[in-house]
């Protein structure tokens, strides 16, 4: 994974992200410096994401910029993102017939494959998809805009540039994604439900039965829930690594890369901690093995 | 004597471990047109980046108006940055705007005006720069480097700044562009009062613009206890200065210069012999 050095924006002379201030620290001994990188990077992309939290509420960007924006991560998304439902449904019901079928479970598989794929697949694919597509691209725009020096520019029109050009991609990632998710949920059950029907000819009233038996709205919102938060951090950890990024094509080139790796590695991990928070929640306020809702 | 409009004062600045700027003291006056010389790596960017509070001094203080910078907050910052114009070396022009919205950037931003009275300033503003009429709808992508310089002076110029800022203004153009450059510059100041701060290497600016001329030098090159600036003065006497390193600089500027003359008249000739 590519390294977030601290001097590296030193070196850059990259003005931070707002204000756009440089921060020009006396020279630390070399050990004390890297042993500090990660806790600079942290505290910047903190810095950074309360600045675009804050833009949410400041009406800085137009509304014009928040339409293209939302087409390109909404609209221009929603093919690839169902293909990878309809597939990842299908796959899922292939790979695990056998298993089910040797034990005589094959009607329940609807509720397995439909549970995988509202609580995990559904949430985690999409928002990798979008990683991919859309994180890549909002991190190379805003690179190439701040190694042509735009982004000063528009510093110096007096315009805050993350409460103007982070502000509308976040907001965008944070009401789309669970869209998205919802899209790749359907197109999942749609396309595990052709193999299981149609393909291996299981049992359809059962099918249907042990899925609104195991899968509950609890797990939906819950899903939507995730992909919201993965939203989140997909379009700031872009636009972090997009405002930091190097002079030059490679710069460019390098910012992108370390936002996907960034927010795929961060999608996963936050799926982990919020899979176990949301058990936590569940069990505290229900009783455990019980639907929920 | 008059307090001045900006001031740096004792302005250090580091990236990393590369010191860029030592202990720096310059004072800008209002209505004067000062051009900062120097050789790539002295720091003549960074400098007008500071006086914009794009970049903070690792020490030192910069000052508009006597209010220093580092205490300004976030309303005041955007408020000084309202009053000064500020054209980069590549333009700078937002690729995804026309011309048009370009131009009318900043006067969106700010509110105040209505689109009919933007409308007509940005095509007053495009007029002064000398662009023709039906650019206002191309792409910054269609445009000359020359062009692209005259959007990014309108741009600047839109909001009436009292102070201009130019980086490398003619950098990367042909001496006729260079020429029209340098002659906005100066039907810009005739035109209002402003304060301009010019960073080049351009001999030819020098000497067509300005009232006063600093000389930057890289630190890494400097000798212990030396100063960064070499000179401080007015144009004419930077041709007579017997600092080593100004001659230097200046001889090179000139022989540049001629060899860029002699290269003109050859490819001229070559165009009227065939």
């Amino acid at each position: 994974m590519a390294t977030l050095s601290a001097e590296t924006e030193l070196d850059a002379g990259v003005p931070e992200a707002i204000g756009l201030a440089s921060v020009n620290s006396r020279e630390p001994s070399a050990f004390w410096a890297a042993l500090g990188e990660p806790f600079v990077a942290v505290g910047d992309f903190a810095f950074f994401a309360l600045r675009a939290w804050s833009g949410l509420f400041s009406r800085r960007f137009s509304r014009g910029e928040l339409l293209r924006v939302s087409s390109e991560i909404g609209v221009d998304s929603v093919l690839v993102v169902a293909i990878t439902g309809l597939f990842i449904g299908m796959v899922l019901a292939v790979q695990t017939y056998a298993q089910f079928h040797s034990l005589g479970l094959d009607t329940s598989l609807g509720g397995v494959i439909h549970m995988s794929i509202v609580r995990e697949l559904g949430p985690v694919l999409a928002a990798m998809m979008l990683a991919g597509r859309i994180g890549t691209a909002m991190a190379a725009q805003l690179g190439t805009m701040k190694v042509t020096e735009q982004i000063e520019a528009l510093a110096c029109l007096g315009v805050d540039p993350v409460k103007y050009l982070v502000a509308p991609r976040f907001l965008a990632s944070l009401l789309l994604l669970p869209l998205l998710t919802i899209l790749a949920d359907a197109l999942g059950v749609v396309g595990s439900s052709l193999i299981c029907l149609k393909v291996f000819r299981i049992d359809g009233f059962h099918y249907w039965k042990h899925t609104t038996d195991y899968v509950s709205l609890w797990d939906l919102f819950t899903g939507l829930g995730k992909s919201i938060i993965f939203g989140a951090a997909l379009s700031l950890l872009c636009c972090w690594r997009g405002f930091r990024s190097r002079a030059g094509a490679a710069g460019v080139g390098r910012a992108a890369t370390e936002g996907f790796v960034l927010s795929f590695t961060a999608i996963l991990v936050l799926d982990f901690f919020l899979g176990m928070a949301i058990r936590a929640l569940g069990t505290m306020v229900w009783q455990s093995g019980n639907k929920l809702i | 004597m008059t307090a001045p409009l900006i001031r740096l004062d004792g302005v250090s600045v580091r990236f990393g471990k590369q010191e860029v700027l030592r202990d720096l003291t310059l004072e800008i006056f209002a209505n004067r047109t000062l051009v900062v010389i120097g050789e790539s790596g002295c720091g003549k960017s960074v400098t007008l980046k500071l006086i914009v509070g794009l970049l903070k001094p690792t020490s030192g203080e910069v000052y508009f108006e006597g209010a220093p910078l580092s205490r300004m907050r976030d309303a005041e910052l955007t408020a000084m940055r309202k009053r000064v114009g500020f054209l980069f070396q590549q333009a700078a022009l937002f690729d995804s705007l026309t011309v048009e919205a370009n131009v009318a950037f900043g006067l969106q931003a700010h509110g105040g005006l209505t689109a009919l009275a933007i409308r007509e300033r940005v095509a007053e503003r495009l007029r002064e720069v000398g662009l023709p009429v039906g650019v206002e709808g191309k792409m910054p992508a269609e445009l000359s480097g020359g062009m692209k310089k005259r959007v990014g002076l309108a741009r600047a110029l839109a909001l009436n700044p009292d102070v201009m800022l130019y980086d490398e203004p003619t950098t990367g153009l042909d001496p006729i562009m260079t020429d029209v450059i340098n002659e906005l510059i100066l039907l810009t100041r005739s035109r209002r009062p402003v304060t301009s701060l010019i960073v080049t290497h351009e001999m030819r600016t020098v000497h067509k613009v300005a009232d006063r001329v600093v000389m930057l030098y890289p630190l890494a090159r400097l000798e212990a206890g030396e100063s960064q600036i070499l000179y401080d003065g007015p144009p004419q006497k930077l041709l007579t200065s017997l600092n080593p390193r100004v001659r230097q600089f200046v001889e090179g500027e000139a022989r540049d210069r001629l060899s860029e003359m002699r290269m003109e008249s050859e490819s001229a000739e070559m165009g009227s012999c065939k």
